[in-house]
């Protein structure tokens, strides 16, 4: 059995017809074909698979993608604007807060997620924002920076 | 012609790495990310008993399912595929080889050996026909205790190797019994290095795509190593190594664990030779956790003598090292050579011996895993030192000043044979000491134990051995490689510069490290300079990341490799300017006449004329590009001193890591960021083995931390900044004088907060608490003593 879903992504309206058990990320990465997403367990505690669903962050290996049928999703893929860098990509960037990257892109919407509700965290604040978000490469002392930097700078524009 | 003028010196510049505009922006391409048309996914059905003879293997209801396009067991691949090669044979060492085959025949030996594959068109497919194979099994007694595997009454895992030992090293030198005979003091510990889960946040996953008609393959891999992978990779499968093309897109962290050969590539390249198709196959982060190589696992029994005012004479340890069910790609070499020969560190021992057992057992197989034998060197070391200092009533920062090795830039001769090629450890111990203010802290102690509060420093000196290595060394201990590196310098004709090495960093940053060596050595930009790696079709042959070798062999390569460019250009140089070479003199990207140097030519100028060759010296050939394989003279040998504080909560038994100090030396620095990134991570990993992570297999061999929901790894709000300074101490024999910074943190981050808790609780009499030390471990650790109080 599938089903019909209207999702956009990244500006962008898909419609598919899809197993109702196909995890959303599956239907970024397999259906899509946007792969920037990443997959990094089977348990929902990684944060690689870290995506914005209409604005909030979500891991997407936690959710049906007919679930969120008629939802609108920002991937990785979808935040630079206009071959512009987005904040947090530059100071991960300038800050060296990424090593291998594969949980960048799910660090990127947990930061991003962090300064939506507190635009000045304390770096205590910053790694309790970033719990459900595992890092192998980093140690995450410069994802640290880089977050406490991303708000700074969004203070000062 | 404009030439670039240089202010600051690149080398040494903590520039913004190249590699990262892709991978902010979901751009890079790992192995998973690959998609080729009519691509079919693999699924492994693995052994969910950790020893079993195979009973009744029955697929023909999964060949059946929905999707499925072939279902596979060892009976398909057993007259294809060879078993995978072990490629460290350690000599002398009485090694016992028993068939690691891609998928099990008759026996399963660890859970998670894989007994069969499904292939089908999508994933979710394949999963659920794993379902439909009906496997039956007769348990057979199972052990995963390294020790308990010796001993007279325990499973035999392989008829080649009785009482399970696959290898029996020794390392000796001195005269190590009269050195326990005549001791003032001995001290002993039983030590065990927990088994640990290297957890790279991208599992292993491969694509095989062969095409019957040309008998060429491409395996896209998550390695550490595509030359090896290419080289294992036609001895198991038979496909030509002209005809086969490895490639490691990008890798999401290795830890050591991608250095293996795995079955499942094998499996996979075999399921693509059958069907013709495009296969796919990526671990589950579940399957991850038994199918990658494990790490550590150590049971050590060891004996430290000394004199009464701290003077270390001897040491003498037996280890038993978990080798799991087979012998994986290097480990034989990981408790042996890359352990035991570090064993005297950074301090003088005039005598030492050790027995060292490789054991089967019906575990995953353990690999290399970041620092890789030096951390379980440096462990012991570190523990018996505070054992003797508590013995003796001498502080352990003293007992350490008294043993360390003076400084020495030339080499330095110590008791396992090795020739230590730099090092300055004092200086290192005093840096970190002064910035911590030591005796400061230890004052706080004493006042914060006056209030009943349990604080603890711990301080360790380490010494590693990096830059593997030497080819006749390799030779000599028994790996089947050479360990050279290689760089070819490409100049095209605009200047641009591409450069291509064997060895496949995979997120050391070298793309921008490397390119920073080549703008130093011949003053272009660093943005234009490419550094091409990881695909064997476009790379020279090179033996791959791990051992913290990139730099340290692969940058000497380079070096060499644009030294000859720069030899080349001063020729032609001369050749233009109607000079003789002698007097041609390079400063700053130009050449020019001695004593003229308004009359240059840049490096660009040469890149141009030599390219397009209309005027060039008799017999010079066209072209500037120049290729490089560099074998080393010498291991390199970074070092340091780590200082940790902790707080002990003794009624919760929690350890609370108040701040963290890191000294490395290793060496110039090319890029500091990078370097300050990878001691932030190696810390924070070793960090992970003292307080949280275990690999723990119950009496039946099941993986009960089987998920990332059961095994701990560091998470950002366990950790206090990282603090990190440096001295350096450049290697006498490297190019460049560098000598690599990988593995540094990890192995000494281990024994510096393990020490640190336990002389926390040296006023509740505990002296020694199995790791890791969770609440629960150390409040166990409690019970007797606040019983007793
Ligand atoms: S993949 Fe790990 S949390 Fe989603
Ligand atoms: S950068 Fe590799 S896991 Fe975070």
């Amino acid at each position: 059995m599938t089903l019909p879903v209207t999702i956009t992504i990244n500006g962008r309206s898909y419609q598919r017809q899809v197993e109702p058990r196909l995890l959303l990320v599956h239907f970024l990465r397999d259906v899509v074909g946007l792969t920037g997403t990443k997959v990094g367990c089977d348990t929902s505690q990684c944060g690689a698979c870290t995506v914005l669903l209409d604005g909030t962050a979500v891991k997407s290996c936690t959710c049906l993608a007919v679930q969120v049928d008629g939802s609108s999703i920002t991937t990785i893929e979808g935040l630079a604007t206009e071959g512009r860098l987005n904040v947090l990509q530059e100071t991960f960037w300038s800050k060296h807060g990424l090593q291998c990257g594969f949980c960048t892109p799910g660090m990127i919407f947990a930061a991003h997620e962090l300064l939506r509700h507190n635009a000045h965290p304390s770096a205590e604040e910053i790694r309790h924002g970033l719990e459900g978000n595992m890092c192998r490469c980093t140690g995450y002392q410069n994802i640290v920076r880089a977050i406490e930097q991303a708000a700074s700078n969004e203070g000062a524009a | 012609m404009t030439a670039t003028t240089k202010t600051a010196r690149v080398f040494g510049s903590g520039i913004r790495r190249r590699e990262d505009p892709r991978l902010l922006t979901g751009t890079a391409r790992y192995t998973d990310d690959v998609a080729l048309p009519g691509m079919v996914y693999a699924a492994m059905l693995r052994s969910p008993h950790a020893h079993a003879r195979i009973t009744r293997l029955d697929t023909s209801r999964a060949k059946q399912a929905p999707g499925v396009v072939a279902v596979f067991t060892a009976a398909d691949t057993e007259s294809v595929l060879k078993p995978i090669p072990c490629l460290w044979l350690v000599p002398g060492s009485d090694l016992k080889l028993s068939p690691y085959r891609p998928l099990a025949k008759d026996v399963v030996r660890y859970v998670g050996d894989a007994v069969a594959v499904v292939v089908a068109e999508t994933s979710y497919q394949a999963y659920d026909a794993l379902e439909l194979i009906e496997a039956e099994y007769d348990t057979l007694p199972a052990v995963t205790d390294p020790e308990k595997a010796t001993q007279d009454a325990a499973p035999e895992l392989h008829e080649q190797a009785p009482g399970n030992v696959a290898f029996h090293w020794v390392v000796q030198g001195g005269d190590v019994e009269a050195a326990f005979r005549s001791a003032e003091v001995v001290v002993r510990e039983r030590i065990v290095q927990q088994r640990l889960l290297p957890t790279a946040m991208e599992t292993h996953s491969a694509v095989a795509h062969y095409v019957p008609v040309t008998g060429e393959l491409t395996l896209w891999n998550s390695t550490q190593n595509p030359h090896i992978v290419r080289f294992a990779c036609s001895v198991v499968t038979g496909i030509p190594e002209d005809r086969l093309r490895v490639i490691a897109p990008e890798v999401g962290g290795g830890f050591g664990s991608k250095i293996a050969q795995y079955p499942g590539d094998f499996v996979t390249v075999f399921c693509s030779m059958k069907l013709g198709r495009p296969v796919k196959w990526t671990e589950t982060r579940s399957e991850n956790y038994q199918a990658t190589t494990h790490g550590r696992d150590h049971v050590q029994d060891v004996e430290l003598a000394a004199t009464r005012d701290g003077q270390i004479t001897g040491l003498r340890c037996t280890v038993w090292a978990g080798m799991g069910a087979y012998l994986s790609t290097a480990a034989p070499g990981i408790p042996t050579i890359l352990h035991g020969l570090m064993l005297s560190g950074p301090y003088r021992i005039p005598a030492l011996k050790e027995d060292v057992y490789g054991v089967y057992t019906n575990a995953t197989p353990v690999e290399a895993y970041r620092g890789a034998g030096r951390p379980e060197a440096t462990f012991m070391l570190e523990r018996m030192i505070n054992r003797l200092a508590a013995e003796i009533g001498i502080d352990p920062v003293d007992v350490r000043r008294k043993n360390l090795i003076p400084p020495f830039d030339d080499g330095f001769d110590v008791v396992t044979g090795l020739k230590y090629d730099s090092g300055n450890y004092v200086g290192a111990l005093d840096k970190v000491l002064a910035h911590v203010d030591y005796r400061a802290l230890r004052a706080e102690q004493a006042r914060l134990r006056q209030q009943g509060r349990y604080m603890g420093i711990g301080v360790s000196t380490y010494v590693e051995i990096c830059g593997l290595g030497p080819s006749q060394v390799a030779g000599a201990v028994g790996f089947q490689g050479g360990l050279w590196e290689s760089a070819i310098v490409r100049f095209h004709p605009t200047g641009k510069v591409n450069v291509f090495i064997g060895a496949s960093p995979h997120g050391q940053g070298e793309e921008t490290t490397f390119a920073q060596i080549v703008a130093d050595e011949l003053g272009v930009e660093v943005t234009d300079v490419k550094v091409v790696h990881g695909d064997t079709d476009n790379t020279p042959m090179g033996w791959g990341t791990y051992g913290s070798r990139t730099t340290a062999v692969g940058g000497a390569a380079l070096a060499v490799a644009t030294r000859k460019i720069k030899a080349k250009a001063m020729l032609l140089t001369g050749h233009l300017l109607e000079a003789a070479v002698e007097d041609i003199e390079y400063e700053s990207g130009r050449f020019f006449v001695k004593g003229t140097p308004d009359r240059y030519k840049t490096i660009q100028d040469i890149a141009l004329l030599a390219n397009v060759a209309w005027n060039l010296p008799e017999g010079m050939e066209a072209g500037l590009e120049a290729t490089s394989f560099y074998d080393p003279p010498n291991f390199t040998y970074p070092f340091g001193a780590h200082v940790a504080v902790v707080e002990v909560e003794p009624e919760t038994g929690r350890v609370d890591l108040k701040r963290y100090v890191a000294v490395d030396d290793c060496g110039p620095q090319i890029n500091p960021v990078i370097v300050e990134g990878q001691v932030h991570g190696g810390v924070v990993q070793g960090i992970g083995q003292a307080l949280w992570e275990e690999a723990v297999y119950d009496d039946s061999g099941q993986l009960l931390t089987g998920s990332l929901a059961d095994y701990a790894i560091p998470r950002a709000d366990q950790l206090p900044e990282i603090e990190v300074l440096s001295t350096v101490t450049p290697s006498p024999h490297h190019p460049l004088g560098v000598k690599g910074i990988g593995e540094a943190g990890t192995i000494a981050s281990t024994c510096t907060v393990y020490n640190a808790v336990i002389d926390a609780l040296a006023p509740l009499k505990v002296d020694a608490i199995r790791m890791p030390l969770t609440p629960e471990r150390v409040w166990r650790a409690l019970q007797p003593s606040r019983e007793g109080a």
